[in-house]
């Protein structure tokens, strides 16, 4: 430290290297992360669950669709009449139930991803013009989301998926187009905010054009709380499509799904508890693993960057 | 005049995120009774959260303060950082009231104007509630706020920005305070109304007879009103003079790059503004040494070596600076 | 400081109104009570100069600032930028004179944005306007950054890695990244700590002298502005009650605000503090929805007559280059505060 330099012109809070990209980024995260311990284990968690998904082929026991009819209803491994062959046990048709809860992750993941995606991407774009036009295009834009906000919604989901049939494209398309207005709202709740600051009148003062300032200097501050909010509606879609799915209404019943799982399960509740209790339990986990992601995130996104010496 | 208030080395810590932030270091005065101290600095100075912390008005989790604050209440002394959060709730707004700088933050925006008053009546002086009342519209009437029956029902965003500083006045003498403290009071407020606010202050402080410790950054404002300054930087009270000595006779290079650095009425315009290089430093690391010498210009290799004493340098008047600015060369030790 | 005398018109303000409505209404022919930010003002901005601009909060200084540079639209009245009449532009023809006119805000945290680099920042006006390459823009950058005393590697670095003062620099280094003729200055140092005032006051002086920058200075600071306008106008209520050469507004004040004003200002000098009476106004400042009839001033006012509060009085020129708005401008008003009220001769 050059202690007896006279501190000119710095005064620089942050006297040593800038921030240098992704290498400082990163390793500023980790340390976020460590501090923030629950943040982490909701990282792990739904890393495990990603990882489920990815590699199911390669950690799965069995093959989720393989019946045994001779082993159905066998009871996890700790059991008496269970064996560790079958960890968690069979279902009624002899498949086992491990594989087809690593196999339904990919369903969970999928549709909670893919769902997402579109929600967020369309629910932005029309959230940024609705709340940087106000006037007129956002009355009208506002009433028809309100009036779709005000459906119940899991009626809507049955009645839709009812209509067109199980597949999982299908289910994707009802959990993107329905999350639509949720992402709006927030998006130009955000707008609103954003176009009263300093920085936008700024732009215009120096003759900047309304696309460039929606997309350079409106939408890199958006990201923050819709990365948030896209985690909690990730994990929401998740728990809808296992609902979808213990109403038969979700992915075909052969394709493993927790919901699917569930449903099934149901009737045997008091005989053969394993066969729902375990996929509830995947459900759980990555639920809560998503919540606890999208706590630390909101934590880390906003005020970090107020939070940071002034 | 006697001591009613003696500092001893308070020092006031944050334990942060990105580490402990060494707000306060080693502050010691003694307030005399009947005075007007001010106390001087810029951000990040300490200035306001010396006061806070002989108080207990810091978040307790974050906040450690060390040190020793008497306080003399007729014979009784007591001694206020070592106190319970009981103890210290019957001396904050019983005995030393306290005014801050943002009037509409400060007060309850769902209550009215009177119960906020009152309610400092009741609880400290066991009033009831129909003498808390008069008494609160003799306050309101003290305080210069007309039609004081009307106005002790509104609520805080019906009053205008002078008015309501008038308003944070009257709760804090409410219960006849032998100290006044006074955050940045005026700051907020267009100068018109500065003035209005000052002449105020200065009324009921002959009235009362309070003590009055005025913290602010604006050297004009303490010109008017104060009898003592204490000129803080870095959590430290760098200079302490009465307020002739110090305008006129500043010691420490700090204040006189303070001085110079305010525009005076009457002045050509054509001259540069002193302005004192660089800016305040990190408060994060414990001071060791003078933590001026980076932008001082009289700095020399002593002021790195460890944090400079007082210095008695005229009748009641202390500088914390190694060198001599009048006889051009480091003083004697 | 310029000679005033031989000084060129950069800026013609004529009969400038903004009136914004109370409340927001669906149906905008409905009409209902209006806030008169900026009532009715003319006056012209010498090439070269520093026009300071003071009033206390609410009075309109800044609406005007943004007006002149149509950040806002006017509700009445012309403004003329150099051969342009600038209130009536298209929008795209507005754009490209954005580049000579430019403004430099109060919070210098929230006019940046923080998800840019401040490199990015100051580059931007390069990018939207006129096709330099990337290493001219880069260049003029860092000689930018060098102009406003920062750093050239502190381009790399986001807002909030600055001090308030340092934000402020970045914030005058925009502004000049076109060579802008005129540069509003919207109360920029009163966020600031005194010290770090002085430095950015410096600072701005230093690049009048060096690029020959005209400066409308808003600031309700009267000390400050006196310290670096070669004008003065002072605002109350929408309407600019005087406007003169500094020193003559300080020698002369001839609107009994001008002089509360004046008398208002804390004097870093104790003994004179001690000694001075101080014109104490009474009351607080009308409210711009309702404002006071006649001469806006009259409610507050010690010399107020019957005449001031039925007639709005006339902003005329008292003197050369000195204007006023008081039916007793002419005499050489002055309120002593220990004699009682009514214009001495």
């Amino acid at each position: 430290m050059a202690e007896n330099e006279k501190n000119m012109n710095t005064g620089l809070v942050i006297d040593e290297e800038a921030n240098k990209g992704i290498g400082a980024a990163l390793s500023s995260l980790w340390q976020l992360l460590w501090r923030d311990k629950s943040g982490l284990l909701g990282l792990v968690m739904f890393l495990i669950v990603v990882f489920a998904a990815i590699a199911a082929p390669l950690i799965s026991p069995y093959d989720p669709l393989d019946q045994e009819i001779s082993q159905s209803k066998e009871p996890p491994a700790w059991k008496e009449k269970g064996d560790v062959s079958h960890l968690l046990g069979t279902d009624t048709l002899g498949r086992d139930i491990a594989s087809r809860i690593i196999y339904g992750s990919r369903v969970s993941v999928t549709v909670g991803f893919l769902g997402v995606s579109m929600a967020f991407s369309l629910g932005m774009m029309i959230g940024l013009i609705s709340g940087y036009k106000g006037g007129r295009t956002d009355n009208i834009i506002m009433t028809v989301v309100n009036m779709v906000l005000s459906l119940p919604y899991l009626v809507f989901v049955v009645f839709v998926a009812a209509v067109l049939g199980n597949s999982l494209l299908n289910v994707i398309l009802i959990f993107g187009l329905t999350d639509i207005p949720v992402f709006v709202r927030v998006t130009r709740g955000e707008v609103l905010k954003l176009r009263e600051e300093g920085f936008i009148e700024a732009a215009k003062s120096v003759g900047i054009k309304t696309p460039r300032i929606i997309f350079r200097h409106i939408m890199p501050n958006l990201l923050g709380p819709l990365i948030t909010l896209a985690t909690f509606e990730m994990s929401a879609m998740i728990f809808y499509e296992a609902g979808l799915g213990f109403l038969g209404l979700s992915v075909p019943p052969s394709v493993p799904s927790w919901g699917n799982m569930l449903a099934m399960g149901r009737q045997y509740l008091t005989v053969y508890p394993w066969m729902s209790v375990y996929p509830g339990l995947a459900i759980v986990f990555t639920g809560f693993g998503m919540n606890l992601l999208g706590d630390w995130l909101r934590d880390v996104l906003d005020p970090r960057m107020r939070r940071m010496k002034k | 005049m006697s001591d009613i208030l003696s500092v001893r080395n308070l020092t006031t810590r944050f334990n942060t995120f990105n580490g402990v932030v060494h707000a306060v270091n080693g502050v010691s005065f003694d307030l005399k009774e009947g005075e007007t101290l001010a106390v001087v600095g810029e951000s990040g100075s300490g200035k306001s959260v010396t006061m806070l912390s002989l108080l207990h008005l810091l978040p307790k989790t974050t906040t450690t303060v060390s040190g020793t604050a008497e306080f003399k209440d007729g014979e009784q002394t007591h001694e206020l950082l070592s106190m319970s959060e009981a103890e210290i709730n019957r001396v904050r707004g019983r005995h030393i009231g306290i005014v801050f700088q943002d009037a509409l933050s400060a007060l309850n925006p769902v209550m009215t104007v009177g119960e906020q008053i009152t309610e400092s009546l009741t609880t400290h002086l066991g009033l009831t509630h129909k003498q808390a009342y008069s008494h609160a519209l003799e306050l309101l009437d003290n305080v210069g706020i007309a039609q004081p029956e009307k106005r002790f029902s509104s609520y805080p965003h019906q009053f205008s920005g002078g008015m309501r500083q008038r308003a944070m006045i009257a709760i804090a003498i409410a219960c006849g305070p032998k100290i006044m403290i006074a955050d940045e009071p005026t700051t907020a407020l267009d100068v018109t109304i500065q003035t209005q606010i000052v002449e105020l202050t200065r009324r009921l402080q002959r009235e009362m007879g309070m003590t009055v410790i005025w913290i602010t950054h604006d050297l004009g404002v303490v010109a008017g009103i104060a009898d003592r300054v204490m000129v803080m930087y870095a959590g430290m009270p760098i200079e302490l003079a009465q307020v002739d000595e110090l305008y006129e006779n500043p010691q420490h290079p700090y204040t006189e790059g303070l001085l110079g650095a305010i525009p005076k009425v009457g002045d050509s315009g054509a001259e540069r503004l002193l302005s004192i290089p660089g800016a305040p430093p990190d408060l994060f690391k414990e001071p060791r040494h003078c933590q001026f010498a980076w932008r001082c210009d009289y700095a020399f290799d002593h002021c790195w070596k460890e944090i400079p004493p007082d210095f008695s340098v005229g009748e009641r008047h202390y500088s914390k600076c190694f060198y001599d600015m009048d006889k051009e060369k480091p003083r004697e030790q | 400081m310029t000679d005033t005398q031989s000084a060129e018109t950069l800026v013609h303000v004529r009969h400038i109104s903004k009136f914004f409505p109370v409340r927001s209404s669906f149906l905008p022919l409905l009409r209902g009570p209006v806030v008169r930010a900026v009532d009715d003002i003319s006056f012209t901005i010498h090439k070269g100069e520093t026009l300071g601009l003071v009033g206390e909060s609410g009075c309109g200084k800044s609406t005007l600032g943004r007006l002149i540079l149509r950040l806002y639209e006017p509700t009445s009245g012309s403004i003329q930028f150099e051969d342009n009449d600038v209130t009536s532009l298209r929008a795209s023809e507005l754009r490209k004179l954005r580049t000579r006119m430019q403004i430099v805000f109060q919070d210098s945290y929230s006019s940046l944005n923080p998800r840019h680099r401040i490199g990015q920042i100051i580059r931007e006006p390069m990018q939207v306007h006129t096709d330099m390459t990337p290493r001219q823009m880069r260049e003029r950058t860092e000689e930018l950054l060098q102009l406003v005393g920062l750093r050239k590697n502190h381009g790399e670095r986001f807002p909030h890695e600055f001090s308030g003062g340092q934000r402020q620099r970045v914030n005058i280094a925009r502004a000049l990244a076109l060579y802008p003729q005129f540069v509003v200055c919207d109360e920029p140092i009163s966020a600031l700590d005194v010290s770090i005032q002085a430095q950015v006051v410096n600072l701005l002086q230093d690049l009048q002298r060096k690029l020959g920058i005209t400066y409308l200075f808003v600031a309700h600071d009267l000390s400050m502005v006196q310290h670096i306008s070669d004008r003065i106008a002072v605002m109350y209520l929408g309407k600019i009650m005087e406007l003169a050469a500094t020193e003559d507004l300080f020698r002369d004040p001839r609107h009994p605000y001008t002089q509360s004003l004046i008398s208002a200002i804390p004097i870093p000098n104790p003994r004179r503090e001690r000694e001075r009476r101080r014109i104490v106004l009474e009351g607080e400042v009308p409210s711009p929805v309702n404002p006071p009839s006649g001469c806006v001033f009259h409610t507050r006012c010690p010399l107020a007559q019957e005449v001031c509060r039925q007639q709005v009085p006339e902003y005329r020129e008292i003197e050369p280059g000195h204007f006023a708005a008081c039916h007793f401008a002419h005499q050489a008003v002055n309120i002593d505060p220990d004699a009682g009220s009514g214009p001495a001769a």
